[in-house]
């Protein structure tokens, strides 16, 4: 059909940056017919950029377009909307559904591509009016289930589905297009059974053996070895190593997709446990909590009196539910005992009773008031819970906003944190991300609490802003003794900060590491459980 | 010096900002509509004694709007509730035998356990419906002033001052205060000046009713309210039991609504039953939308500025309007204006919403 010297696709030198933010660095991929490749790398790595480029997002034209060429059988081609990348021959299953959820599967998979035949008022108005040909649609729908090779029930209504139906629908649908040349598969296994990835493997190698190529995006490492025929590793948005499948192995893919310059790292990292006679503050036993996206299943972890612990893992695990659950912002079980005292959960107001504080991740939802002026965002929760800044009058009856004293406090804070701000007074919203987060982290020192939890301190920050937050929690730690859990996506900064990390995997701990191990054994622990 | 007049631009330019060009040319226009005043005939000591005695009527209606806006819950639709709390003090009021401005104090008396009440369900409901306060509140106003309807006819009032005269039962739609408490706020310190007239007690009342909540929101409880109004989850995440912070700003603005409709009475002189309540609310969301208020921002300032502006333009343009064209079409200008100013401060809404 093509000369068989020209690939399929190639990507050449492919760059993207978001508002400055360099997430693509010079991408070089070729793909050739019946090809399976896997691309593997940590969350951010640019792994889904690099695809929504390939198939015309419109969220990568809205943030100023690419650099660099795409080729198709060796014509340069540039997709403007996801339908001219379609058409082009390019399928891609996302990792959320797009599918009509009261649509029988056959109708989403033949959906706007329906066999259609004339009627008396398509003729006369327009071919919009055509019947829908029921038969054929049934036919066209049971072709690409074939092609497929795992069975679903085609008249099923997607909402009565479960997970991984839904998926092998989406799949169905990109199989069925006769143009298809590529597909993309972005965590197709993520939401399936065991059972269920094993069947999607098989149709792997069924559609490349038809010529399909197919690009598998997966944390699953096991499956990229035994489909693909080769393995890209991408890493803080450059491709680190392309090798064959068979020539390689887990441990060295997980090495390429943590590791940096091993050395280098490991000075800065911490090298001794000064806690390791320090008795245990902090017991979790059993804790389940339901945040959705971050489930924990079942976490039992000892925290140690002035440590700062880490908690690290791939995104989805189930890191970030710890602290929301035991912070009572999600619904939780379990026990969590702190100082010998049971914290009940569920209730925000008696972990911050016990002297908790926590700096959420999410800044501007949970973490700041954003109309109001830096006074309150600092001051509030010392207000609310402590009674701080409060003057009383009628024995304790009226408690009077101590507008001096919070005036004073927040001064001191934006000069400790070196919060860059026009006055006291200035409105949260109107400050750049890594001030805003320092603001965050005053608000929860004014509570000089004795447990510190800090859900991804770093995120959405720039580098100089990020020693400078990272230092303050070292000081504060240091200076008041306060137990730190810091949870982060970023292993790096978990190692230059921490004590201990713990590695969270599958809702679980998967196992603690003084901070000084090597990246190879914490990339194991982050996969270990990954389901 | 050149420096100098350019800073002072800028703070000029800043104070116009702030005060908004909508609001200025509302402001221009009012004051327009008092130099015409005296020109086309009407009597200008008398224009303004109305917009003072008028502010001091819907003054605490407006100021109702307050503790609801800081809680989030948006602006109060469901003012009618408040109202008929306030009527329902009233008329017990009157049945039960008071007299004079007695019976206004009995009237604020017996109409609080009906506001604390009715405020607490409407709050519980409220915070049922999360996100879409302000469509339910609307509702919760319609249904209670239909229900209180059959009320007013069911109820066993017998004082005859009250009660329809043909039939000895069921309340009539208007009930004169003459004898009870007409203008017992606004009598007590009056001051006359030829035509100009100033209702001292009634402005006093309403200044200690701000000056409440003013402090109220200064301490402890009413700083949560307003981070509550400002982010919820934020107040969640800091310990603050987010429902009960809603549930009182609910109970607060029903009971300034039942007080505010008693103030309002008694500078009226009647009490109106039946359909009036259901008239009550957009005058009040309007008043405080052009005082500069948005769905979450509300201060005493704005509750101020906007019922003098509304209350000017609204007494003002049929006064002015009439003298200039000679025919009597009062009513219908006061509905087109007093209407055209809340379509347009609901389109303000949105504005404020997106600052």
């Amino acid at each position: 059909m093509n000369n068989p010297g020209t690939p399929l696709l190639e990507m050449r030198n492919i760059k993207k940056n978001f508002f400055g933010n360099q997430v693509l660095t010079d991408i070089n991929l070729t793909l050739r017919e019946g090809e399976v490749i896997g691309l593997v790398g940590e969350n951010g790595a640019g792994k889904s950029t690099l695809m929504r480029i390939l198939f015309g997002a419109d969220m990568i034209r809205e943030t100023g377009g690419y650099g660099g060429d795409i080729l198709i059988n060796g014509q340069k081609v540039q997709f403007n909307s996801p339908f001219e990348a379609i058409e082009a021959g390019i399928g891609m299953v996302h990792q959320e559904f797009s599918l009509i959820p009261g649509f029988a599967a056959k109708e989403n998979i033949l959906l706007n591509r329906e066999p259609k035949k004339p009627n008396l008022a398509s003729r006369i108005f327009s071919d919009r009016l055509d019947t829908l040909n029921q038969n054929e649609i049934d036919e066209g729908a049971e072709t690409a289930i074939e092609k497929m090779g795992v069975h679903i029930d085609k008249n099923m209504v997607i909402s009565d589905m479960p997970v991984g139906h839904k998926q092998f629908t989406e799949i169905a649908r990109e199989l069925s297009k006769d143009q298809l040349k590529i597909l993309i598969l972005d965590e197709p296994t993520a939401v399936l059974t065991e059972k269920e990835a094993e069947a999607l493997l098989e149709s792997i190698r069924g559609m490349a053996e038809r010529g399909i190529a197919v690009i598998f995006i997966t944390h699953r490492l096991q499956e990229i070895l035994a489909v693909c025929d080769r393995v890209v590793v991408m890493r803080d948005g450059y491709i680190v190593n392309e090798s064959a499948a068979k020539d390689t192995n887990v441990k060295e893919i997980t090495r390429w997709m943590v590791g940096r310059e091993i050395r280098s790292e490991t000075e800065s990292s911490k090298t001794e446990d000064n806690h390791a006679d320090a008795k245990t503050i902090l017991e979790i036993r059993r804790l389940w909590v339901d945040m959705p996206g971050e489930i924990v299943r079942n976490v039992n972890l000892d925290v140690r009196e002035g440590e700062i612990l880490g908690i690290g893992g791939l995104a989805g695990q189930g890191k970030l539910g710890i602290p929301n659950g035991i912070m009572g912002l999600y619904e939780a079980g379990g026990q969590v005992r702190f100082d010998g005292q049971d914290i009940p959960l569920n209730n925000p107001r008696k972990c911050l009773d016990s002297s908790f504080a926590f700096v959420s991740e999410d800044r501007r939802g949970v973490g700041l008031l954003l109309d109001e002026s830096l006074e309150w965002n600092i001051a509030f929760p010392a207000m609310q819970i402590q009674n701080k800044f409060l003057k009383e009058y009628f024995g304790g009856l009226i408690k009077w906003r101590d507008e001096k004293a919070i005036e004073e406090i927040t001064k001191q804070y934006i000069d400790e944190l070196a919060i860059k701000c026009t006055s006291s007074k200035q409105k949260a919203k109107e400050l750049s991300g890594g001030n805003q987060q320092k603001v965050c982290l005053a608000k929860a020192f004014a509570l000089h609490p004795k447990l510190l939890f800090v859900s991804e301190p770093t995120r959405g920050i720039d580098v100089g802003a990020k020693a400078l937050v990272l230092d303050a929690l070292k000081r504060f730690n240091r200076e008041n003794g306060v137990t730190v859990v810091m949870v982060s996506s970023e292993l790096e900064e978990l190692r230059q900060t921490c004590d201990r990390i713990a590695i969270v995997s599958g809702g679980k701990i998967a196992g603690i590491l003084p901070a000084s191990e090597s990246l190879e054994n914490f990339g194991a622990l982050m996969l270990s459980q990954v389901k | 010096m050149e420096e100098n007049v350019k800073k002072e631009k800028g703070k000029f330019r800043q104070m116009l900002d702030d005060f908004g060009l909508p609001r200025l040319i509302i402001t221009g226009f009012l004051i327009l509509l008092l130099v015409v005043a005296p020109f086309v005939g009407a009597d200008l000591p008398t224009q303004i004694s109305n917009i003072i005695s008028r502010f001091s009527w819907n003054g605490v209606l407006v100021l109702a709007m307050v503790p609801m806006v800081h809680s989030g819950c948006g602006l109060n639709f469901g003012l009618p509730l408040g109202i008929i709390s306030g009527l329902l003090g009233a008329t017990l009021s009157i049945e039960l035998g008071f007299t004079g401005g007695f019976s206004f104090f009995m009237a604020a008396v017996l109409a609080t356990p009906f506001a604390l009440v009715f405020g607490t369900v409407y709050g519980w409901l409220l915070n049922k419906i999360k996100g879409g306060e302000m469509m339910i509140a609307t509702y919760v106003g319609f249904s209670s002033v239909s229900l209180m309807c059959m009320m007013w006819l069911i109820l066993p009032y017998h004082s005859p001052n009250m009660v329809w005269g043909m039939a000895g039962k069921g309340l009539r739609t208007t009930i004169s205060l003459e004898g009870y408490y007409t203008q017992a706020l606004a009598k007590i310190l009056q001051i006359r000046i030829g035509k100009l007239v100033i209702p001292t007690g009634a402005l006093l009342f309403f200044a200690l009713l701000a000056f409440l909540m003013w402090a109220f929101l200064h301490t402890k409880t009413g700083t949560a309210m307003t981070a509550v109004g400002s982010n919820p989850t934020f107040a969640r995440a800091a310990g603050i039991n987010v429902d009960k912070i809603r549930l009182l700003s609910v109970v607060m603005s029903t009971w300034l609504a039942a007080i505010g409709i008693l103030v309002y009475e008694q500078g009226f002189g009647f009490v109106q039953l039946y359909m009036a309540p259901f008239y009550m609310a957009l005058p009040a969301v309007s008043a405080i939308l052009i005082g500069g208020a948005s769905v979450n921002k509300a201060s005493i300032t704005n509750v101020i500025i906007g019922t003098i502006l509304f209350q000017g333009i609204v007494t003002m343009t049929p006064t002015v309007m009439n003298n200039m064209i000679h025919t009597d079409m009062s009513e219908v200008i006061r509905i087109i204006a007093s209407n055209g100013m809340i379509l347009y401060a609901l389109t303000r809404r949105t504005e404020g919403a997106k600052k």
